[in-house]
């Protein structure tokens, strides 16, 4: 039971009360969606605004972020590409967030999948020659291995000595980013280049331009199969969340610890699978980037991918369906975003869309009421 | 390598983490846990930066660059204190914000030229004891003596004064502070604004003192994060949190010039002849936070010491506290 | 006292007139009017949820109201916060204290004064509560940290903070819940001094007893409204007060039924296990409970039985002894071992332990069997057949929710009461540890527990039953166990209710009274009431 007054009443001058009542009633299932629409919307205004305090026009800016992302069937199909690690580590973080353990290390987790995946090429453990389905599956395991260690570990911190994970997450990144930067720029640089040699062709994933001998229209398109393995994820993902044993005790421990325990759950070890998963989503996207994109092993692969994957998480409200179309318009922004100058400007729309969501929040669990001040 | 060298610079640079560590103590006594300490400071950084480019005068840079810090920490105030939000993601937006705010005012300033910077200086008499001397009070931006203020003060404050006394009350037992009339929200949006500030000095601090310029993200390099960090390890205790504020800034010092020699410990020195392996150098700060952060909450754990009681709860009046 | 309170030449210090004050859903105060004498001890009487506690909270600045006037001292006031309140002299004793546990009982009462300024002088101020301590007898170190106190002391402080204020009107909220019955005596002692000189107190309780023993007048509030305002207490029969508190003329008697007993189902023996703070909680406890039968566990809150039933069901480590359940050893066995032998558990606290709020009442009350057949067959979950199960139980244990997939934190305390009765009586349990189960229900609600708890006895069920309602314990249990400090006092075979005699042994072994050394007490032991 609470009451808060935004405004006091002063009762002669202001006539009406700003009341807030917490919501008692379920709320019907429209609202949060078009609150997080709202949200998205203020947002976009916000960053107009400093946009043309800076100087800059702020409806060109979109209206350029518009075109350069959903204007034509290639730059859709660009936009796809960009999505694709989205979609996986915005999953990565709605299972970890689920169990309210904030997994703030997808990019490290990201850049480990990379690395895994890459080994498989450049140690290498298979020849140039062996077959594509032989590449595909041990590099994905590889990717979503390595991936897992680094996710792992701070789970094991914080199941053994109670280490706040999202400290120990972000260190994991910078640790991860070193480590990989010493094998771009050392073991497996070419000819002293910051990156590896480029991966022969049986270890890309297939992209829908290497059809373009049977569908023309395909021809230039550089969507990967990465973006179908992130939409299987998502149904998967969905499955564990909701209809299986373990999801229902990551949904329990991540509403209320206390009730797990009572329930007899084993906590540690939900927060150790759970962040392996997660790291494995992480991984899977460093693999998928990779072997569907870049080809070879090189530093600045990700333009905070990890990052922004959370903000992805937190507007699908960790549903993992809803994780899909959210990642398309983030990759949208991502892809738009290298064109336009200053280039914070999409990372400080993220964030301003981060800020409005949270605060969007207020409104599902309050109801504001205005009521006129009654005198007795 | 000289052993005096790296300490009195792990001074100058543990003087960043300082400010940002007592500034997030500050905060997280009043019960708000702060994680965007790195994007204030990046907001910091540009601000002072950007003024002392602009105006030449890097005083008025500090001023800024605390106000600006400060300002936008309170739409983490305003999100968790009035809106009950979750200080995690709040904290987290905070960072996008600041890191892109700062990015996008800070553009173009890399390329400023010569900008005048906070006067070094020694202390007199102090300067001449041996070891000591050449390690606190010799050729030290002016900041760093500053630092050495705020370790006491705010100490003193939190243990020996009545808003100190009211400080800890909100933070522990919200609801009992607010029966005896403190103000609770309002306490809290000042000690988060407060904390704001003490990151924006520390980005100040580096651009304008320790490492001057403005080299967009990197110019932080994760030192928020591990300021946060570290309030784990201090317990809320800004002693401790001197201490490991200084440590931490040796051990950044030892580091950068452990590449250097050519022998280390009477063996050929491998990061000198394969300067690829300094990567895993790079990697020991991050590391030894993470270590930091194991004895910290080993030792809390322990003692059954912990964070303030009410930390990252939000306080609705009449719903019961524990 | 009531005689040297003429009503007529009594000086008024608070009036409340029409006081409303809505929550989401309930009217929590209905047009109320309260009066209070100077020098007067006026008992606030209602069952849980009556609205005492609210209209209190108005008057103290917490709350405000939607309609209705205050006036102290004839002037009328409008607290727009606590502190407006104890500018006006209103000091409030909170059921749960609003002390700060880090900080020391000086710091807590000088919280939120304007002296000391800037630099506290904490010796000066030492000194200071010393004396006043030593005025009204409310001995407490004045530099000890609160966290170090004792429940009785921590009283006291609140007490002492109101009177450092110079509150001239006190509300204390419940005072005697967390008490002994020693320390009670001890508070009324208190109180009569502050009246004599020259204080006016507000006494919030359910307790008949308590308002009979101490007060000169009385309000009692039944939903929102008032049913008594300002009655004197000469000629009120405890039976009239209920009939106020209540609405209706009986409370209501069980039938309990004899009958055998079968094995021991649960068996301690020799049980140690340790509070959070790492000091002893259970000293060497052995029982045993057997098939049919409620065995009660009475003790002041804080001497063990928390601690019991969590060791128990597996949530606390023991450091030494063995607890055996149907014969199987289950000495610090993992929790999920006891639900598979079909443990039931209603814990303590309803909405932090016992449910997930933001979860719907499908996956609430699945809690214990999601993993068995029919709902979980292999790694998956049947949602279908949970459903169903959900259904069942909400229209057997007739849980009032629009839809199974609402998430419980709509539900209120009675409906959630039910849940997480259903999930627990749900597989015939066994053994069932019960605690606190009737706590914050109204009269109806507490009745419909008591019954299902009755019933799980007829139907061979060991219930191990924790409460601080001793009326309860002795209208439920079969045998009694009296705990003090982790340890057994004594055991008490033969449980009447109405009996005056039992209840005083009970008393006296809850502070720490043995049973054998009982006959040495009882010829000293003096008669209040």
């Amino acid at each position: 039971m609470t009451e808060l007054s935004v405004k006091p009443g002063k009762k002669s001058f202001f006539p009406y009360r700003i009341g807030l009542e917490p919501r008692m009633a379920q709320v019907s299932s429209w609202l949060p969606a078009s609150l997080s629409l709202g949200a998205v919307v203020v947002a976009l205004m916000i960053g107009a605004l400093i946009l043309a305090l800076g100087g800059g026009n702020p409806w060109a800016t979109y209206a350029h972020i518009a075109r350069a992302s959903f204007g034509s069937l290639g730059v859709l199909s660009d936009t796809l590409v960009k999505a694709t690690p989205l979609i996986f580590i915005g999953l990565a973080c709605s299972l970890a967030f689920r169990m309210r353990m904030w997994n703030i290390g997808a990019e490290g987790q990201f850049y480990m999948g990379a690395f895994g995946a890459s080994a498989i090429v450049l140690l290498p453990v298979l020849p140039a020659e062996a077959p594509r389905w032989q590449f595909l599956i041990l590099m994905a395991i590889s990717g979503m291995f390595f991936g897992a260690i680094w996710g792992s570990l701070p789970g094991l911190l914080k199941a053994k000595f109670n280490v706040n994970e999202v400290i120990s997450t972000l260190m994991l990144n910078y640790i991860a980013i070193a480590f990989c930067n010493f094998f771009i720029f050392n073991v497996w640089s070419e000819g002293g280049f910051q990156m590896s040699p480029k991966f022969p062709k049986n270890s890309w994933l297939p992209r829908l331009t290497d059809y373009a001998s049977t569908v023309p229209e395909f021809a230039g398109l550089t969507t990967h199969a990465g973006f179908i393995l992130a939409v299987l994820a998502a149904v998967v993902v969905w499955f564990i969340l909701h209809r299986s044993k373990w999801g229902y005790e990551i949904r329990l421990v991540g509403d209320n610890k206390r009730a797990a325990e009572y329930a007899g759950i084993r906590i540690s070890r939900n927060i150790v699978f759970v962040m392996m998963l997660s790291g494995a989503l992480a991984g899977l996207a460093g693999m998928s980037e990779i072997s569907g994109v870049v080809h070879r092993f090189q530093g600045a692969i990700s333009p905070g991918y990890g990052f922004t994957g959370i903000i992805v998480a937190w507007l699908a409200k960790l549903n993992p369906y809803a994780v899909i179309p959210v990642s398309i318009l983030f990759g949208a922004l991502i892809l738009a975003g290298r064109e336009i100058q200053p280039s914070g400007i999409p990372k400080m729309i993220q964030g301003i869309i981060l800020v409005c969501l949270i605060a969007s929040d207020f409104f599902l669990r309050y109801r504001v009421r205005i009521r006129k001040q009654v005198e007795a | 390598m000289d052993i005096l060298v790296i300490l009195q610079a792990g001074v100058a640079s543990g003087t960043v983490l300082l400010f940002a560590t007592l500034g997030e103590i500050l905060s997280e006594r009043s019960g708000v846990m702060n994680l965007g300490v790195e994007g204030m400071m990046l907001v910091g950084a540009m601000s002072a930066y950007s003024i002392a480019v602009h105006l030449g005068n890097p005083w008025l840079g500090l001023v800024v660059a605390m106000l600006f810090a400060g300002i936008i920490s309170q739409i983490h105030a305003f999100i968790t204190i009035t809106l009950h939000a979750d200080q995690v993601v709040s904290g987290l937006a905070l960072t996008f914000v600041g890191t892109g705010l700062s990015l996008v005012l800070g553009e173009g300033l890399n390329k400023a030229g010569t900008v005048a910077l906070l006067p070094t200086l020694s202390i007199p008499l102090l300067e001449h004891i041996p070891v000591i001397g050449d390690i606190f009070f010799k050729n030290h931006s002016i900041m760093v003596y500053i630092g050495y203020l705020f370790i006491p003060l705010t100490w003193y404050f939190i243990n020996k004064t009545r808003p100190g006394m009211h400080l800890k009350a909100v933070g522990e037992f919200p609801a009992a502070a607010d029966s005896q009339g403190i103000k609770v929200y309002r306490l809290r949006y000042l000690y988060v604004f407060i904390g704001g500030m003490l990151a924006g000095l520390a980005g100040g601090t580096i651009s304008l003192a320790i490492s001057p310029g403005w080299f967009s993200e990197l110019t932080t390099g994760g030192q928020g994060w591990i300021a946060v960090g570290l309030v784990i390890f201090a317990q809320w205790n800004p002693i401790r949190a001197a201490a490991g504020s200084y440590i931490f800034g040796a051990l950044r010092r030892l580091v950068l010039d452990i590449q250097g020699p050519t022998m280390l410990l009477g063996f050929a020195n491998p990061f000198f002849y394969n300067p690829y392996l300094g990567f895993f150098l790079q990697m020991i700060p991050y590391a030894f936070t993470i270590v930091v952060l194991v004895i910290g909450s080993q030792e809390a754990m322990r003692k059954r010491i912990g964070a303030p009681a009410a930390l990252g709860e939000p306080y609705v009046r009449g719903e019961r506290g524990k | 006292m009531v005689d040297g309170n003429p009503l007529e030449a009594a000086e008024t210090v608070v009036k409340m007139r029409g006081i409303v004050k809505q929550f989401p859903g309930v009217v929590a105060n209905d047009h109320v009017d309260f009066t209070l004498y100077r020098g007067e001890i006026h008992a606030l009487l209602g069952e849980n949820g009556a609205g005492k506690s609210t209209l209190m909270n108005v008057l103290a600045g917490i709350y405000r109201q939607e309609h209705g006037h205050v006036y102290i001292h004839d002037r009328e006031v409008h607290f727009s916060s606590p502190r407006d309140a104890i500018m006006a002299g209103i000091g409030m004793v909170h059921q749960h204290f609003m002390l700060v546990p880090s900080l020391t009982v000086t710091e807590n009462i000088l919280l939120g004064l304007d002296e000391p300024r800037f630099v506290m002088n904490l010796d000066r101020y030492d000194q200071a509560i010393a004396a006043l301590s030593e005025q009204y007898g409310l001995r407490v170190d004045p530099k000890a940290k609160v966290w170090q106190l004792s429940v009785g002391e921590q009283q006291r402080v609140e007490l002492l903070k109101m009177l450092y204020r110079g509150a001239e009107i006190l509300i204390l909220d419940e005072p005697t819940a967390v008490l002994a019955p020693v320390e009670i005596d001890e508070l009324f002692l208190t109180l009569r001094s502050m009246v004599a000189n020259g204080k006016s107190i507000i006494f919030i309780s359910h307790k008949l007893n308590e308002v009979l023993a101490i007060s000169d007048r009385l309000t009692v509030l039944r939903r929102g409204q008032v049913t008594a305002d300002g009655i004197p207490l000469q000629g009120i029969t405890r039976r009239d007060l209920a009939r106020l508190m209540v609405g209706r003329e009986v409370i209501f008697e069980f039938e309990k039924q004899a009958h055998a007993t079968g094995d021991d189902v649960l068996c301690v023996e020799n049980i140690w296990s340790k509070n959070d703070k790492g000091l002893d909680a259970l000293k060497g406890v052995s029982f045993s409970i057997k098939a049919g039968e409620i065995v009660g566990i009475a003790a002041v809150a804080g001497n063990g039985q928390s601690e019991l039933a969590e060791v128990v069901t597996g949530l606390r480590r023991s450091s030494k002894g063995t607890v055996r359940i149907l014969g199987e050893d289950f000495t610090n066995s993992p929790v999920r071992r006891g639900i598979q032998f079909g443990v039931g558990h209603i814990p303590e606290d309803r909405t932090h332990v016992g449910t997930a709020p933001n979860l719907d009442v499908t996956d609430n009350v699945i809690m214990k069997n999601y993993a068995r057949e029919p709902i979980g067959h292999g790694m998956v979950v049947d949602m279908g057949a949970a459903h169903s199960f959900a259904k069942d139980l909400r229209a057997l244990y007739d849980i009032v929710v629009p839809n199974i997939d609402t998430p419980v934190r709509l539900l209120s305390g009675g409906n959630l009461q039910r849940l997480i009765l259903a999930r627990e009586l749900s597989g015939n349990p066994p053994f069932l540890v019960a605690v606190q189960p009737t706590r914050g229900l109204d009269v109806g609600a507490i009745e419909g527990v008591q019954r299902l708890l009755l019933k799980q006895r007829e139907e061979g069920a060991a219930i191990l039953l924790i409460s601080e309602e001793l009326d309860e314990l002795l209208r439920l249990s079969d045998r009694l166990f009296v705990f003090y400090e982790g340890e057994i006092m004594g055991e008490i075979t033969n449980v009447h209710t109405n009996d005056d005699e039992l209840v005083e042994q009970i008393g006296l072994m809850m502070t720490g009274t043995r049973m054998d050394e009982l006959h040495l007490e009882t010829e000293g032991a003096s008669h209040h009431d």
